[in-house]
């Protein structure tokens, strides 16, 4: 396939992601603003002023970050994981099988539509937090480097399950089960120092505690981890995901018979 | 042996056991001309649809080679897909999608920039009569319009084979009469054509060659004429202007007949007699004829006996045919 096919072929998957959760921008954009905001009024605002300083942060400014990357995470997964999905479910998927669009690049369309979401959302967490904190961001390379790996490491992990999910409870089992406990034990309203020595080794265990981490650190420039470390494991992630994502779509599991 | 780069498709010893452990193809060789009309036929759960699966890749072949016009489709992926349109048997587009779109974003999988996109996709619709619907989400559409939405987006890019499993299925006669009408059109134009249908009067009125699959092996594959020419007698209802109180009868043994009403009648005959002497035996009895016709489809008996005789012999494999693309068209018997 021509360079210039593939770009086309690319852009099209992505367009169509993007124009379809735009479409139905009551269900994917407004339900996590509201819960993020709902956070910021009730655990940064009114309940942060009576927990005082956290890290050395007002509470509200330590939880900002965690709070962007937690809707960042959920949104980049639930909107590749829900589309593929129900692309698999509709069987419009075949559309894109039978045409000679390469494997890569049917990953790369939907890991880059499930990124255009995530990042959509924590664009508007991060405005709306502007109502309840001056923001002020100390590494802005990093925090936008941290960001799109992270989205891409979560849209990426969406797509495997969606290629082996068969009903729309598998698609839920993981999110539910798996990343909702990851993100609120990965440090997103507190500092892992606080926990006992136990506490700090098995959250040393957490991926996302790195992730939301590396991403306070860009912001507030203070973090509980090794920002590099945390790095290293974000592109040992995306690369791993991506290289298995695409060994399942040539083996055709869950898609061809 | 026919030359298999000459041929739109050339498939050889396909075989598929599913996971479960049925084996839906048993080694089909096939052959179809560039720029033919191909019937592929065959009951349900007979293998058609896995064929169709396995040329498109979405079913993956236990064993096997298919071609497409003369490169193999495990080793040519793109230039194979390129040249390959398929329509499938069920509704496969986002029900959430408007009509254009649908079409447009098929035609960016195959790397066409947008203004030509732009430009297939209103062709497309127009030839299939659906422009004007092309802002409608696609779960709007009736069950004909999605089925020419289906045809459309297949054609978008173009191809040189064009694949239709069932394309006509629940189509009410006007609009089957029109989709045929569109689909010689583009088979005129030089796109080979598949097509697999349940209404055999189709395959005969578009049809210049023809597979019968049973039981996942081709068990006929030659000329549509050639095939029809294999039926033994047929069966003619006709209708009199006056009234008649018995069946006309005839000297020729070969010739029955049966009374079905006051102005009615059926006579079964040798499949090659003359039916001028036919006239003039029922002229000679009085018997003024105001319609004639074949009580049912010719093919429909042909494909009939031939699954029953495919039964009866333990459905031993046949070889394969080569389909002539200089076979003569079979022009309907309706009289």
């Amino acid at each position: 396939m021509f360079n210039s096919h593939i770009f086309i072929a690319f852009q099209t998957i992505l367009v169509k992601e993007v124009r379809r959760f735009m479409r139905i921008w009551l269900q994917t954009l407004v339900p996590p603003a509201i819960t993020i905001g709902l956070y910021f009024l009730i655990f940064g605002n009114l309940i942060g002023r009576r927990i005082g300083d956290m890290g050395g942060y007002n509470y509200i400014d330590f939880i900002v970050p965690g709070l962007i990357m937690m809707a960042v995470i959920q949104n980049a997964y639930a909107n590749v994981s829900s589309s593929f999905f129900s692309n698999k479910f509709q069987r419009c998927v075949e559309e894109i099988l039978v045409s000679p669009v390469p494997n890569y690049v049917i990953l790369l369309g939907f890991v880059a539509g499930g990124m255009a979401r995530g990042l959509m959302v924590g664009l508007i967490v991060t405005i709306m937090s502007f109502i309840f904190t001056d923001l002020h961001i100390e590494h802005i390379g990093l925090t936008l480097l941290v960001v799109l790996l992270t989205a891409m490491v979560f849209a990426l992990a969406g797509f495997i399950n969606a290629l082996f999910a068969n009903t729309f409870d598998d698609i839920s089992i993981i999110p539910t089960f798996v990343l909702t406990p990851l993100i609120y034990l990965g440090g997103v309203f507190y500092s892992v120092e606080l926990l006992p020595e136990f506490g700090q080794w098995i959250s040393a265990l957490n991926p996302v505690l790195y992730m939301i981490n590396t991403f306070r650190f860009g912001i507030l420039g203070s973090s509980d981890v090794n920002v590099w470390w945390a790095l290293g494991m974000l592109f040992l992630f995306s690369g791993i995901l991506f290289a298995t994502a695409i060994m399942l779509l040539r083996r055709g599991t869950g898609l061809r018979h | 042996m026919t030359d298999r780069a000459q041929q739109a498709i050339s498939i050889r010893d396909l075989k598929k056991t599913y996971a479960n452990g049925f084996e839906a193809l048993k080694g089909v060789d096939l052959d179809v001309a560039e720029g033919d009309f191909f019937a592929l036929l065959g009951p349900n759960g007979a293998g058609k649809s896995t064929i169709i699966g396995i040329i498109s890749t979405l079913v993956r072949s236990t064993s096997g080679e298919i071609q497409i016009f003369g490169k193999d489709v495990a080793t040519h992926v793109y230039d194979t897909k390129l040249d390959l349109g398929v329509v499938p048997q069920e509704v496969n587009f986002s029900q959430f999608e408007k009509v254009g779109d649908i079409v447009r974003t098929q035609a960016g999988y195959y790397g066409l920039p947008s203004k030509l996109a732009r430009e297939r996709t209103e062709k497309y619709l127009k030839k299939l009569d659906l422009w004007d619907k092309r802002d409608n989400r696609a779960r709007m559409l009736s069950g004909g319009m999605k089925r020419r939405l289906m045809i459309a987006r297949a054609l978008v890019h173009e191809p040189k084979l064009l694949i239709l499993d069932e394309p006509t299925a629940g189509v009410d006669i006007e609009l089957r009469r029109s989709m045929w009408d569109f689909l010689q059109e583009i088979n005129r134009n030089g796109t080979t054509i598949i097509l697999t249908t349940h209404y055999l009067e189709e395959a005969e009125y578009l049809c210049r060659n023809i597979a019968i699959i049973n039981h996942g092996e081709i068990i006929e594959n030659t000329s549509m004429r050639s095939l029809l020419g294999k039926l033994q007698q047929q069966t003619l209802i006709f209708d009199s202007i006056d009234e008649v109180s018995q069946a006309p009868q005839f000297d020729d043994a070969a010739i029955q007949s049966i009374w079905i009403d006051s102005n009615t009648f059926e006579v079964t005959m040798p499949a090659n007699h003359d039916i001028n002497a036919l006239f003039a035996a029922l002229t000679e009895q009085g018997v003024r004829v105001k319609g004639m016709r074949n009580k049912s489809n010719r093919l429909e008996e042909l494909f009939l006996s031939r699954l029953q005789h495919g039964r009866e012999s333990d459905n031993k494999p046949q070889q394969s045919v080569s389909s002539g693309k200089d076979a003569d068209k079979q022009e309907s018997a309706n009289v």
